[in-house]
């Protein structure tokens, strides 16, 4: 009965079409990914290229009516808000993200800390904007820089945990075993071995987690809240690009709405710079023929 | 030097499986000691319980007692110590992939806390020669990743990596099982020439391979030993019936 499985030719025509067909479907979906950001990015460039100039990250805001000025101290008020935050969510996370793969597999501390990630990271960001308000702001009676990279932080926490979970189950045993089996004590295989098998992956969630907060203006209202001038004083209000561009984008003026699309244009310009050059120092020194 | 292993009543369990019952053996000094049997007979579990490893399983427990030289393993010292006496190559080479085949073999003793470079490199040497792996590596040791050489090679570098840390005893759990017959002709050389230096216990499916490495051979069925003697008794005349069939074939 081998006759019955024998291939036509218009079942190999047929098998070709599909073949093509879902080759052609994936090449889609990838242009409907890189489609929106290659938009966004254009539109910035033609709404925003513009008003670029050496001022812009030279100068601070100057007052309503007076045209020029720039966003330099927002832009030296978010390097420091990511600073702070990453500060605080990226030990924190990748450390939480240990204890689940490594040391609380299974456990039901693990399962509780795996649960409440994930519904930390569910939590709109205006609520955790609103929470760190009432924990810092209200007590020390002023908005801070500090405040704002706390919520940052906390922000960021969940997706750098979950990521370096999956990272580190990823991981095969037989090197922890090689480690362990070499008389290594099982924190230092840890830290050494394992984290540093799975790094690629943990780096790669850190940076969706900054990359994500990196944008988020909600959390900043009621913590950093903005500020028209100088300040690298993570006691005092701080200002940040994304709350400037917001504070701009829905004023009445058109200089304003300008400064506005340039801000969110260097906003991403920025996002990306930061990643690219985590990727480029972290990839250095990658030896021949690992992985 | 290599010391001798003096088992007595061992018994081993994964969660409610009782995988080893009641081992007592002895294992001599700096000669190599070939473990055979079908799988799942329990000869790996009873290799991992020789340096602690089987308790790692968050399900494994032993009881009874395994002197290595005069330590008792489960009473004198914690885990670690006595890994670094009782070194492990396991079934698939091992290395670590992020490392260079340099930072490979330093690697037991850096992570010991131990940073003399110069003592380093004497090490690395002496160990990758010891593994009859020098001359394949030496121009790409800190170039090229551990994980780049072929898997014969891997499993040499992982035998370098145990040896440089100099145990007394080297556990050997079917070491050549995922290797092609050239590199198994190379890991038993190796084997052969480590005996003067080490004691070996080597867990084989290959009973050509217990016969042409080691002086004496243990056959485990079920998770008992069946019997343990001179591999030349074991592969002529056993005196036990089982071991009679399992080496002639007639199960396993």
């Amino acid at each position: 009965m081998a006759t019955q499985y024998k291939t036509s030719r218009a079942n190999y025509t047929w098998r070709m079409f599909t073949n093509h067909a879902a080759t052609g479907l994936a090449v889609l979906s990838t242009i409907l990914v890189v489609a929106p950001l290659v938009a966004i990015f254009v539109y910035l460039l033609y709404k925003g290229a513009s008003s670029l100039n050496l001022a812009f990250f030279t100068q601070i805001p100057k007052p309503v009516g007076e045209v020029g000025g720039g966003m330099a101290n927002a832009i030296v008020g978010s390097g420091i808000l990511l600073a702070l935050g990453s500060l605080l969510g990226v030990p924190v996370g990748i450390g939480a993200g240990i204890f689940l793969a490594e040391f609380g597999r299974g456990g039901r501390l693990a399962n509780f800390v795996r649960f409440t990630a994930d519904v930390l990271n569910g939590v709109p960001s205006i609520v955790m904007g609103i929470s760190v308000y009432s924990l810092i702001v209200l007590p020390q009676k002023h908005f801070s820089a500090f405040s704002g990279g706390v919520a940052l932080g906390i922000m960021m926490i969940p997706t750098i945990t979950r990521t370096t979970e999956e990272m580190l189950l990823m991981v095969p045993n037989a090197i922890r075993e090689a480690a362990l089996g070499l008389g290594v004590p099982n924190w230092r295989s840890v830290l050494a071995i394992t984290l540093k098998t799975a790094s690629p992956g943990v780096i790669t969630g850190c940076m969706l987690a900054f990359a994500r907060v990196a944008g988020e203006t909600a959390p900043l209202l009621f913590t950093a809240f903005g500020n028209q001038f100088w300040s690298a004083n993570i006691n005092q209000p701080i200002a940040a690009l994304p709350l400037q561009i917001y504070v701009y984008a829905i004023s009445p003026y058109d200089e304003w709405h300008r400064l506005a699309w340039a801000g969110a244009l260097v906003l991403i310009l920025l996002i990306v710079v930061s990643v690219a050059l985590v990727r480029f120092v972290t990839t250095r020194g990658v030896l021949k023929g690992a992985n | 030097m290599g010391v001798g292993i003096e088992v007595s009543n061992l018994n081993a369990w994964y969660g409610s499986t009782h995988t080893l019952q009641d081992i007592n053996l002895h294992i001599p000094a700096n000669q190599a000691t070939a473990l055979i049997g079908p799988s799942g007979c329990g000869k790996s579990t009873f290799v991992r319980c020789l340096n602690r490893m089987h308790e790692t399983n968050p399900i494994g427990k032993v009881t009874g007692t395994v002197r290595i030289g005069d330590l008792n393993i489960y009473s004198d010292a914690s885990p670690v110590e006595i890994r670094r006496r009782v070194g492990m190559v396991f079934q698939r080479p091992n290395p670590f992939p992020t490392m260079s085949i340099y930072d490979n073999v330093a690697s037991g003793l850096r992570l010991n806390g131990f940073r003399n470079r110069r003592m380093l490199d004497e090490v690395v040497e002496r160990s990758l020669k010891h593994a009859a792996l020098f001359d394949e590596v030496k121009d790409d040791l800190k170039k090229k990743s551990g994980a780049s050489l072929s898997g014969g090679q891997q499993q040499r570098l992982c035998i370098a990596r145990a040896l440089a840390v100099d145990p007394e005893v080297m556990l050997m759990d079917e070491p050549a099982s995922a290797l092609d017959p050239v590199s198994t002709a190379k890991i038993e050389d190796l084997i052969f020439q480590l005996k003067s230096q080490y004691t070996i216990v080597i867990v084989t499916h290959n009973m050509q391979q217990a016969a042409r490495v080691a002086e004496r051979t243990g056959f485990f069925l079920n998770g008992r030993l069946v019997e343990l003697d001179s591999t030349h008794k074991i592969f002529t005349n056993p005196g036990d019936k089982r071991t009679e069939d399992y080496i002639t074939g007639r199960f396993g």
